[in-house]
């Protein structure tokens, strides 16, 4: 069985690989067939890779055209077939067992493991599962050696990574790099730095289970173990580079979000927990933080860690902790000061009006939705910060530009 | 079952799968592409025909996102909230597409069927972030205003056909 249900945002490695070279991921899948003595093989490709399903189809014809795939494959008496299983919009289906159910064609939620997939997977039969990359990796290793494969990399790490390097980055795509390169490498050599000179402020690694890692972390080489010590991992190798003006706490609130609406529903340190961690990160960016939020959140992510089903929810609360971890201090501005440092956050924005550059023509005062502001005509207005509910219309009235977000 | 409802087209779609209880997601897929959703009066044609209840096929229909049991609009405008399009500001371009339409995150589609909007988690199109789809056409690198200018040519083009 192949995984090729990519589905963290910011990643597109599969994508490139199932829609640029699909047949070396094929022929991963035929030598896998060969080694475990299965006959079957499945491809589960998520719905919103239609590119990549139809040049799969094209491939396996191609392939069977040539008798690589099929029945008594080249005389050698070894069968193969290969099948597409097209995803229908469910983030948890990447995991293993949740695959398995939904190629099944039942409700993709993961079980109690175990037994592994391994031992039953599809169709209860013992099954292998491996990741696109994995698959088109193998042809290579096979042809020019283990030694060859393991020369590359770190030794606990060996060969090379492919990543998505997207963001706020200069140079944006897809990146092959030996494992254990730093990732200062990664974002300024061959990232080419911060998008329109801004400074680099936390990079997101592994998609909404992995980490942001800040500043101090940039010499850590991209290896499995050391992003594991840094509370990170490489997962599936998404890299979302971001700047001095991105507001981590909200980061935090979106990937909460994401693995929210994506928890399956089916456990109860998941379903609900999620659901409480997200509504407490809700309330701090809209500048309803309350003494104790950022403990509370902790304990909600340590619990949900130790006693979620599947990698989905285990993982749910990883940004959330490592963002506390590396910028705890933005999220007590935000629930202390009731301030966003970055300035992100709608509801903690001040909207004043600059009295040097009001001509005092009253627009702004006609446009506020709860009569905020207030003045004379032809003299500086003055907006009640007691009354404002952020919403910016005023700014966008104003034909002086006087109206500030600060 | 309806006595209105063409069921030759579910038919087809049936022998293309063939009829078997793992084959509900791709048999619920290709009804999707035909109606542009899923018609309630399949259910029961689907359960007879496939032996298998109602309730386990509409267990299926509605725990996967991209089944929707209301019909959708001619253009169907995906905009991307992935990771690396939300840093790049995609939130603005939802909003003033919702405006422009006056669409909510609860109402995704016009009352005239002629567009849905919706948000979906990546489409794997980082590096042009951030982009929306419109019946799985991308744009990239759009903007709110780019995004108006869009909703206008759709407009203009329709009223052509």
């Amino acid at each position: 069985m192949c995984n090729g249900d990519e589905g963290d945002p910011g990643a597109f490695m599969d994508r490139s690989i199932m829609e640029g070279d699909p047949h070396r991921m094929l022929e991963g899948m035929i030598i896998a067939g060969i080694a475990c003595g299965a006959s079957e093989g499945y491809i589960y490709v998520r719905a919103e890779y239609p590119l990549a399903v139809s040049r799969l189809k094209k491939a396996i014809e191609q392939a069977k055209e040539y008798g690589l795939l099929g029945e008594n494959i080249l005389g050698s008496g070894f069968s193969f077939n290969i099948h597409i299983n097209r995803g229908a919009g469910a983030f948890v289906c990447g995991e293993g067992s949740a695959l398995t159910a939904s190629i099944e064609g039942k409700r993709g939620m993961p079980r109690v493991k175990p037994p592994r997939t391994v031992e039953q997977g599809l169709f209860d039969m013992p099954t292998v599962l491996n990741n696109v990359e994995t698959f088109a990796n193998v042809p290579l290793i096979i042809r020019n050696g283990a030694c060859w494969y393991k020369s590359i990399g770190t030794e606990k790490s060996p060969g090379t990574k492919a990543f998505a390097l997207t963001g706020n980055i200069e140079n944006t795509g897809l990146i092959e790099v030996p494992m254990g390169t730093t990732l200062r490498d990664v974002i300024f050599d061959i990232g080419g730095g911060m998008r329109g000179g801004a400074d680099f402020k936390a990079v997101q690694i592994g998609g909404p289970s992995g980490g942001c890692l800040s500043k101090k972390d940039l010499d850590l080489p991209l290896d499995f173990d050391s992003l594991k010590k840094a509370g990170a991992m490489i997962g599936s190798g998404g890299l979302v580079v971001m700047d001095n003006n991105t507001c981590m706490v909200e980061v935090a609130r979106f990937f909460m979000n994401f693995t929210q609406n994506e928890s399956c529903g089916k456990c109860v340190p998941c379903r609900e927990g999620t659901k409480r961690m997200l509504e407490v990160l809700e309330r701090i960016v809209e500048g309803n933080g309350q003494d104790g939020d950022i403990e509370l959140l902790l304990e909600l992510a340590d619990t949900i860690s130790a006693t979620a089903l599947c990698g989905l929810g285990k993982a749910a609360a990883f940004p959330v902790v490592s963002t506390i971890k590396n910028f705890r201090e933005e999220y007590e501005a935000h629930i202390y000061d009731k301030k966003c440092p970055t300035g992100n956050c709608q509801k903690l924005k001040n909207i004043i009006i600059d009295a040097s550059l009001c001509k005092g023509c009253s627009k702004c005062a006609r446009s506020c939705p709860v009569g905020a502001i207030t003045g004379k005509v032809k003299e500086p207005f003055v907006i009640d910060q007691s009354k404002c509910i952020k919403c910016g219309a005023c700014i966008e009235t104003c034909a002086f530009h006087a109206i500030l977000e600060g | 079952m309806s006595e209105t409802f063409d069921y030759s087209v579910v038919d087809g779609i049936l022998t293309e799968h063939g009829i078997s209880e793992t084959a509900i997601i791709a048999i619920l897929q290709s009804i999707q592409e035909e109606y542009h959703y899923i018609p309630k009066e399949v259910f029961p044609y689907l359960s007879e025909k496939l032996k298998v209840s109602e309730a386990r096929i509409f267990s299926v229909a509605t725990f996967y996102e991209n089944f929707s049991l209301e019909p959708k609009g001619k253009y169907i405008i995906k905009v991307c909230d992935g990771t690396a399009c939300h840093v790049r500001k995609s939130i603005p371009i939802i909003e003033r597409l919702r405006k422009e339409l006056g669409l909510s995150g609860t109402k995704p589609t016009t009352d005239d069927l002629m567009f849905t909007v919706e948000t979906v988690s990546c489409l794997g199109a980082c590096g042009l972030a951030p982009v929306i789809t419109v019946n799985d056409k991308v744009y990239a690198e759009m903007t709110p205003d780019k995004a108006s200018e869009l909703i206008k040519q759709l407009r203009e083009g329709n009223a052509d056909d």
